[in-house]
C-alpha cells in the first residue's frame, strides 16, 4: 500500500479551483491530479474515506 | 496486418503482431531504474512488485546468460526478486503483478463469459528454492473473480510454465481505460492469507475471506535472505495453447510502456513567469505519447529554473495543469532556499531545466 503524507491542495491561479494535490508518495514529493482514473488519486480518496489521511486546503 | 489462426490442441489461437497482451514481457525496459526496493512499481516497466507484512525485497532487471534456456529462445533479460530481509510472519506476502487495461482485455477477442473460450498464460520461471508456487488471474470490474493454478519448480532451474483458463459467465470486464485484469505470480504468501477452502485452484471464484487468496504454501521462500525468484518471457494470449513468445523491438515496447509511464531528463521547457510573486512558470509541456490517464508527476534530483545571464535560484517542486497530453505549469515554494519571487515584474521568459538521467528526472505515471 502506498504511504501518503503531507497532502495539500494547490490551486490554479487563473480559475481559483483546486488543480492538484501536492503530497509525498512513499516519501517522494509528487503532484497528483484530481482525476479518478489516476491510481494515486484513487488511493488518496480511499485513505481520506477511511479517515487515515487529511488533505490541507490550498494556501 | 492479417491475422492467422493456428490449430494445434485446444481452442484456436490468434497469432501475429499484438497477440501478447502483456507489455514488457521480455523484461527489456526499466525506465525507473534497474533495481529497486519499492513496494510497487520501481524497476521493470509495467511490473508491480507488491510485498508487505514483514521483510523486504529487492526487484531488479538482470541479463540472461547464453547457457540459460530462455536465452536460446531470443530472450535476453529477466526480472529477479531477492529477499533482502527475511521474514516468516503469517501476514507477509510477495507478488509480482501485471495490471492490464480493461479495454485491452475487452477487445482482445477472448469471449470471457463463455466457458468454451480460452486464454493462455505462459512464462519462464526459476527459484533458488524448490517448491510449489502459484499463478493467479483476476478480473476486477463489478465483483472481483480469481483463478489460481499451482506450478512446481526445481531449485535454480528455468522452467516454462503454462496456464490455460476458460471464460466464466460471472466475469465482467468493462470497455474502458481502468484496471480490468491482473496477471499475478506469487513467490510467497503467509498463512494469514492462505489455507481457507475458498481458495480453490483451477476454477474462478469470488474471494471474500482474508485466508482465501491461495492454498497454504509448502515452502517458506521469504524466510531466508538471499532467496531469489526469477521470471521472463511472459505472454498472455487468446486461445488454448501457449504459442512461441512474441518478440518485439525496443521501440515498439517503449511506445506501449509510455502509455503508462514516461520520464524526461536532459531537457528543458521554455516558459513565462506571468507575475513575479506567482511562484510558477507557464510552460508548453507536451508528452511524447498520450497517456492512459492524467498522470502523477514526480520531480527527482535537480530540476531548476534558468535564464541566460541571470542568476536564478528557484527550483520547482510540483507540476500542475496536468492532462493525458501534457502539462502547462511548474510551481515552487513562496520562500526558502529554492523558493520566492522570480524577478521583480513578471512577464519574463525563463526555462525549466532537467539534468542528466537517471538521477535527475521528471517522471509521469499513469500506471494502473
Amino acid at each position: 500500500m502506498i504511504t501518503i503524507t503531507d497532502a495539500q491542495y494547490i490551486k490554479d491561479e487563473i480559475t481559483g479551483e483546486n488543480d492538484i494535490i501536492f503530497c509525498k508518495l512513499n516519501g517522494v514529493e509528487s503532484s497528483v491530479p484530481l482525476d479518478v482514473n489516476n491510481s494515486d488519486y484513487a488511493e488518496i480518496l480511499k485513505q481520506v474515506d477511511a479517515g487515515t489521511l487529511t488533505i490541507k486546503d490550498a494556501d | 496486418m492479417a491475422l492467422i489462426k493456428v490449430k494445434t490442441r485446444g481452442t484456436e489461437n490468434v497469432v501475429g503482431a499484438g497477440k501478447n497482451l502483456i507489455i514488457n514481457g521480455a523484461m527489456t525496459l526499466a525506465q525507473r531504474g534497474t533495481s529497486s526496493t519499492a513496494d510497487g512499481y520501481g524497476s521493470l516497466d509495467r511490473w508491480k512488485m507488491t510485498y508487505g507484512g514483514g521483510g523486504t525485497l529487492t526487484h531488479s532487471q538482470q541479463s540472461l546468460s547464453s547457457s540459460d534456456t530462455p536465452y536460446t529462445l531470443g530472450l535476453r533479460n529477466y526480472m529477479r526478486s531477492t529477499v533482502t530481509t527475511a521474514s516468516s510472519a503469517a501476514g507477509l506476502y510477495a507478488q509480482l503483478e501485471h495490471r492490464i487495461e480493461a479495454s485491452t482485455m475487452a477487445q482482445s477477442g477472448w469471449n470471457y463469459t463463455s466457458s468454451s473460450s480460452e486464454l493462455t498464460l505462459s512464462f519462464w520461471a526459476k527459484s533458488s528454492l524448490a517448491g510449489t508456487y502459484y499463478i493467479q488471474l483476476r478480473t476486477i470490474d463489478t465483483t472481483e473473480y480469481y483463478y489460481s493454478k499451482s506450478f512446481t519448480l526445481a531449485a535454480n532451474t528455468w522452467k516454462k510454465i503454462t496456464c490455460t483458463v476458460a471464460g466464466n459467465s460471472n466475469l465482467v470486464i468493462n470497455n474502458d481505460t481502468g484496471h480490468g485484469f491482473t496477471v499475478l505470480v506469487a513467490p510467497d504468501y503467509g498463512t494469514t492469507y492462505t489455507g481457507h477452502s475458498q481458495a480453490v485452484t483451477g476454477a474462478w471464484y469470488n474471494r471474500t475471506l482474508n485466508a482465501g487468496y491461495f492454498p497454504n504454501y509448502a515452502q517458506d521462500w521469504f524466510g531466508t535472505a538471499g532467496n531469489t525468484f526469477e521470471i521472463t518471457g511472459v505472454q498472455l494470449e487468446v486461445g488454448g495453447n501457449a504459442s512461441d513468445f512474441e518478440h518485439r523491438s525496443f521501440d515498439t515496447e517503449m511506445e506501449k510502456c509510455e502509455r503508462y509511464f514516461q520520464t524526461y531528463s536532459n531537457t528543458l521547457w521554455q516558459g513565462t513567469n506571468e507575475h513575479a510573486a506567482n511562484y510558477s512558470l507557464y510552460l508548453d509541456g507536451y508528452f511524447r505519447k498520450r497517456m492512459r490517464a492524467t498522470p502523477t508527476a514526480t520531480l527527482i534530483g535537480t530540476v531548476a529554473i534558468g535564464r541566460p545571464q541571470v542568476a536564478v535560484s528557484q527550483r520547482p517542486n510540483s507540476i500542475s495543469g496536468l492532462s493525458e497530453e501534457g502539462f502547462f505549469k511548474c510551481n515552487w515554494p513562496s520562500s526558502g532556499t529554492y523558493g520566492g519571487s522570480l524577478g521583480t515584474h513578471g512577464d519574463a521568459y525563463y526555462r525549466m531545466v532537467v539534468g542528466a538521467y537517471p538521477t535527475n528526472r521528471i517522471d509521469f505515471s499513469a500506471e494502473l
